[in-house]
């Protein structure tokens, strides 16, 4: 499960924000902002993404650095908002 | 104002007329009135020539008494009455009414150090016969260009890089570590262009080119080390300004043909419109630019003003289409990437000058550099005042004051984000690049764009900050940190970026002089001279000149925030006709047969800019998107499809030397 998550957003991540440029060695626990990699926009984009992806609705108080700012901590993130249940379908 | 070329040759005596035609026939959109070459055995000096002073007897290039030296010249040196006076007193006869004259008779009673004396904008080329040496000089701010070529004992010059593209021996490549450093800080660094083996004289500086070579030195540098103290009561200061504003103002308007100006509905074009009504021409021409895009637009304020002016003005209206359609222009004019499409409107505007049939416009330019206006300022020391207590909760929150566009942006809900965008380096305050490292750092993550050609080559040299600091004066580190951040802004950005593409180019594009009183050198010095409290008080930006303005315009105007001048990206170039375009310059044959991006990367990256409709919301993406269509753009008018063939040589040419 967690794997799967991780793969779709470092996926999103690289086509999205790197366009295809894997080799630059993202980790998991990188800081997106550090990195540069997310700009005042980005992290709006990325906010998108998980919604329209994993069907919830990212609040504002949850818009913070530790759910959102690497790939490792958006995972969390997703993993705690994701209902239980969920985590069936989406290894279909 | 005009355009320079020429050719020095020590080696082999060459023709040079016919390569001079050329060159002309590349620039004579900066002077379309008149031209003229002089040759002899070593030198071949050209000129196109847009008569402001003198019209019917300032034909170039002019010579002194005996006809031993010779000049092109362009631009203005407007303290030439006084200059004059002191040189008639002292037994020199004057053939002319012109400055250029001025110049030839100063060089003889002071030679080179004369550059000192001129109070103008300018670049120059000025030939020796009995010495044998061309001397070059460019204005203390880099008004005017001044590019040239240098191979072995052989030099050329000119006001545009295209004038030296004439010469087929004059390689036309791309210099990667240019490409690197644009798409890291917006703008060529120091003598560099976009094209390797070009490179252009730096502000307030001159070369001699002789038999020994070439050598440069400056005249003039900007420098922060004097700032005064503040037992000095603001209004003196005040009154100072005021004082020198006025008469850089007054003598910016010589000249024996209508003088208009730039009103942009901004503090610093009303201050600058205002003195020359009130004191000077009742009957003055204004000229602006808006925008159908309501986030850029300045109109209502520019209503404002006119009426509170009471100028006779004229106004365009500037859509995304406009843009898109006028880009590859303004790209052929500024000879260099850019990030920006703000040049476009802007060369529009002088279009509009030059239909009106005016030639010569004042400005509010430079007021925000010196007098400390742009938000990068208040950034630097939001910064340090939240690095002292980097815990801060509240300390951060200014930034949402200082950018509410950013933090509006569809929702306020990132505010976190954002403040750790801002957060990034924020205990480096010894840095000497502080204030603009951020932003530098934000930019340089389109390199990543760039093929890996470019970057390899590029990356053979130092880091961009440890060349740019290398050059900072011995006692940098001294000044306070808002001397710092002008400092930098002002060495960077002024002259490579905003009085070329955004001045220089896109107003002679339409054969149009601007004029720029707060780039007096007197201003300039006066506000480096200025306790730095003065320039910005808390956050108050450019706060004497408002105080100074408030004595003239109403307080709306004077107190009203700024607001940067800045022109839509992502639509213009991605719908209507100049949708076409744009896929073609980023098609991936287009972008491989250039060389400078990763096609895949290129492709990703248009795909990702349609799917959002072409409206494309990252400020960072915008810059991309302007930035890889116009190094496209500017490979295909200079390097794959140039030919100098095409240019118009001008038909009647004045022939002097020999």
């Amino acid at each position: 499960m967690r794997e799967t998550i991780i793969r779709d957003v470092r996926h999103f991540i690289i086509e999205n924000f790197l366009f295809g440029d894997s080799g630059n060695g993202l980790k998991e626990t990188d800081s997106l902002l550090e990195k540069g990699i997310i700009d005042s926009t980005g992290v709006l984009e990325l906010v998108s993404h998980l919604e329209e992806t994993y069907g919830f609705r990212v609040e504002d108080e949850e818009l913070i650095p530790e759910n959102l700012d690497s790939i490792a901590n958006v995972t969390g993130y997703i993993l705690r908002k994701l209902p239980r249940e969920s985590f069936g379908s989406l290894h279909a | 104002m005009c355009g320079v070329a020429g050719i020095i040759e020590f080696n082999t005596p060459e023709p040079k007329e016919g390569l001079l035609r050329k060159m002309l026939g590349l620039i004579r959109h900066r002077g379309p009135d008149a031209f003229g070459i002089f040759t002899d055995s070593h030198a071949g000096l050209a000129h196109a020539r847009l008569s402001i002073i003198d019209l019917s007897g300032g034909d170039q290039p002019i010579h002194n008494e005996d006809e031993t030296v010779w000049i092109v010249y362009n631009g203005e040196v407007f303290n030439y009455p006084e200059l004059r006076q002191d040189l008639e007193e002292r037994g020199h006869r004057f053939a002319t009414r012109t400055d250029t004259e001025v110049l030839v008779h100063l060089y003889e009673d002071h030679g080179t150090a004369f550059v000192n004396k001129l109070n103008g904008q300018f670049a120059f080329a000025l030939w020796d016969r009995r010495r044998k040496r061309l001397m070059l000089a460019r204005d203390r701010l880099g008004i005017r260009p001044l590019f040239y070529h240098l191979s072995g004992r052989r030099l050329l010059f000119g006001s545009e890089i295209k004038a030296l593209f004439a010469d087929a021996r004059v390689p036309r490549r791309f210099d990667p570590l240019t490409l690197s450093d644009i798409f890291t800080c917006w703008a060529p660094l120091g003598v560099s262009t976009a094209f390797e083996g070009v490179r252009q004289l730096e502000p307030g500086h001159f070369a001699v080119f002789s038999q020994d070579g070439w050598k440069s030195q400056p005249y003039w540098q900007l420098s922060f080390s004097n700032e005064g103290n503040e037992d000095r009561p603001l209004d003196d200061y005040a009154e100072e300004l005021d004082v020198i504003l006025t008469d850089a103002t007054r003598i910016r308007l010589r000249a024996d043909v209508p003088v208009g100006a730039y009103l942009s509905g901004g503090l610093d074009s009303t201050v600058i419109t205002s003195l020359v009504k009130s004191s000077f021409n009742n009957q003055l021409r204004t000229f602006s630019v808006s925008f159908t895009d309501g986030r850029f637009d300045e109109a209502p304020f520019q209503e404002k003003a006119v009426r509170a002016l009471e100028t006779d003005h004229r106004s365009i209206r500037c859509t995304e289409r406009d843009i898109g359609e006028d880009f590859p222009k303004v790209v052929w004019h500024s000879e260099v990437p850019l990030l920006r499409t703000a040049p476009v409107p802007l060369c529009r505007l002088s279009h509009l000058v030059r239909c009106n049939d005016f030639k010569v416009v004042l400005t509010g330019e430079g007021s925000d550099e010196i007098f400390a206006g742009y938000d990068i300022f208040k950034e630097d020391k939001v910064r340090r005042f939240w690095a002292r207590q980097p815990d801060s909760q509240w300390r951060p929150r200014l930034f949402q004051r200082l950018y509410p566009d950013i933090f509006a942006h569809g929702d306020r809900r990132s505010r976190a984000f954002l403040e750790g965008f801002f957060r990034k380096g924020l205990a480096d305050v010894a840095s000497p690049v502080y204030s603009h490292f951020i932003r530098w750092e934000n930019t340089a993550h389109l390199r990543s764009f760039l093929s890996p050609q470019i970057l390899e080559a590029a990356g053979a040299h130092e880091p961009f900050v440890d060349r740019y600091c290398a050059g900072l004066p011995a006692d940098f580190m001294t000044w306070d940190p808002l001397s710092r951040a002008q400092f930098t802004e002002i060495s960077i950005f002024l002259s490579n970026y905003l009085l070329s593409s955004q001045g220089d180019r896109v107003a002679m594009a339409h054969a149009v002089e601007g004029r720029f009183p707060f780039l007096d050198h007197r201003v300039v010095e006066f506000a480096s001279k200025l306790p730095h409290r003065y320039r910005m008080h808390g956050l108050k930006d450019k706060f004497i000149l408002r105080k100074v303005a408030s004595r003239f315009i109403p307080g709306e105007l004077s107190q009203r925030p700024k607001q940067p001048y800045r022109a839509p990206i992502s639509r213009c170039f991605l719908e209507g006709e100049a949708c076409a375009v744009t896929r073609d310059l980023l098609s991936e044959e287009a972008v491989r047969r250039a060389g400078c991006f990763d096609p895949s990367k290129v492709g990703r990256f248009l795909s990702k800019c349609f799917k959002q409709g072409g409206n494309v919301l990252s400020e960072r993406e915008n810059m991309a998107l302007a930035g890889m269509v116009s190094t496209q753009l500017l490979h295909r008018l200079f390097i794959s499809h140039f030919s100098s063939q095409d240019c118009q040589e001008p038909e009647k040419v004045l022939l002097y030397g020999r």
